[in-house]
């Protein structure tokens, strides 16, 4: 499974970004071999309208099956995101992407 | 002449304001009151008059053919508005990013994008008296785009005034594009406030919506007579902001208000009010 973190850095102990459409990066956590990939999603700040439908569109191509970030994506991103069945898990904001991925183990994360 | 009333939030009395002045003014010459807050015009529960016009307001938005789409992307690209975006499997369309410029339809190399008509609102022209005429317009439910309803009534407003008419346009609340859009073509703007901290607050939103597109501008207190009043007047004062009307708080006017009616008939202080704007404005 692909996870992918909304962050405003590169590492693991990098903090969540809370935004979804606007984060400037993405760590995307691949379970299969504990592999790492980055979306950087920084040229989202030159995006004046539909930056969230954007980003969840680079979002799926990625393949990601659970997207993990802070207050959730808006409308129109959701109805992106929904279309290839992502997992959406909020709640995330404050935490880094290394204790973000411990709480989506243990399940507390909530469901969006 | 184009005047604005608007507020950088509801509920501060800016239809009050712009029904109650309309016909104020409309006493001595030819006003024509646009209720441009699409999503709540209430306008037509003060002013009762004859309809003489109403029309849908359409606007053209693509709709994706699936069976001849080849997937190559192109309306994707071509779209300046993000309202276009393929994805891996289908083209997904987001109606309220649309400016309806045609790009993604006639450059879809197998016409897999043919716009087609979608109502965007619902247009009434009035006759209230001799001299006052009231334009509102409705946003259809489950609408989200309000500025193509609102660009389209502008331009009907400018087909039907005089060169003598005075327009009154009722902003919706807030800053956003919809009230960008109304203010726009306003060659003067009154922001209407109460004095709360939400208020001032939205007050100095509007304020500043209004210094960064270089309007004339002008501030009317409404619901006066709480302490919070000092606070605003003060702020005013000290930027050079010019409050050109204090309307008190007054029961009677809230009454009135709830059974529909006008308030500068029947409450002095109003007309009063109401009169001072005017003339501060060189409405008269
Ligand atoms: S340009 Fe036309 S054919 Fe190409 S992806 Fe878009 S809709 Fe399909
Ligand atoms: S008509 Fe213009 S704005 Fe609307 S989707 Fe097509 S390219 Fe984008």
């Amino acid at each position: 499974m692909k996870i992918a973190f909304s962050t405003t850095g590169l590492e693991m102990n990098s903090p969540i970004d809370p935004r979804f459409g606007r984060s400037e990066y993405f760590i995307i956590l691949d379970e299969k071999d504990n592999s790492k990939q980055i979306i950087d999603n920084s040229a989202i700040t030159s995006v004046a309208h539909g930056a969230g439908p954007r980003t969840a569109q680079k979002i799926i191509e990625a393949g990601v099956g659970v997207l993990i970030t802070g207050n959730g994506p808006g409308n129109n991103a959701a109805r992106v995101l929904n279309t290839s069945g992502v997992r959406i898990l909020v709640g995330a904001g404050g935490m880094t992407v290394d204790e973000a991925y411990r709480a989506y183990k243990d399940n507390k994360l909530k469901q969006f | 002449m184009i005047i604005a009333i608007a507020s950088g939030k509801g509920g501060t009395g800016k239809t009050t304001l712009a029904v109650n002045l309309s016909a104020f003014l409309a006493e001595k010459r030819k006003v024509i009151l646009a209720d441009l807050d699409v999503e709540e015009p209430n306008s037509g529960i003060f002013l009762k008059g004859r309809q003489v016009h109403s029309e849908k307001i359409c606007r053209m938005i693509p709709e994706w053919i699936e069976r001849t789409c080849i997937m190559c992307g192109k309306c994707q690209e071509l779209c300046r508005f993000n309202a276009v975006l393929k994805i891996p499997d289908r083209i997904m369309l987001f109606p309220e990013l649309c400016h309806s410029c045609f790009a993604c339809s006639e450059l879809c190399p197998t016409s897999s994008l043919p716009m087609h008509g979608e109502t965007g609102g619902i247009l009434y022209h009035s006759i209230i008296s001799k001299k006052l005429q009231l334009v509102d317009s409705h946003l259809e439910i489950g609408q989200v785009s309000a500025v193509p309803l609102i660009s389209a009534t502008i331009s009907y407003l400018k087909g039907i005034a005089a060169s003598d008419d005075l327009l009154i346009f009722d902003s919706p609340p807030g800053t956003s594009c919809p009230m960008l859009e109304v203010t726009k073509s306003a060659e003067h703007v009154i922001l209407v406030t109460e004095p709360t901290p939400f208020g001032f607050h939205d007050l100095k939103l509007a304020i500043k919506t209004m210094e960064k597109l270089d309007k004339s501008f002008s501030i009317v207190l409404n619901q006066a007579g709480d302490e919070f009043d000092s606070t605003i007047i003060e702020f005013c004062h000290s930027a050079n902001y010019r409050i050109i009307a204090c309307i008190p708080y007054m029961r009677r006017a809230a009454e009135l208000y709830s059974a529909g009616r006008l308030l500068y008939q029947e409450i002095p202080v109003i007309r009063e009010a109401l009169s001072v704007i005017a003339n501060n404005l060189q409405l008269a």
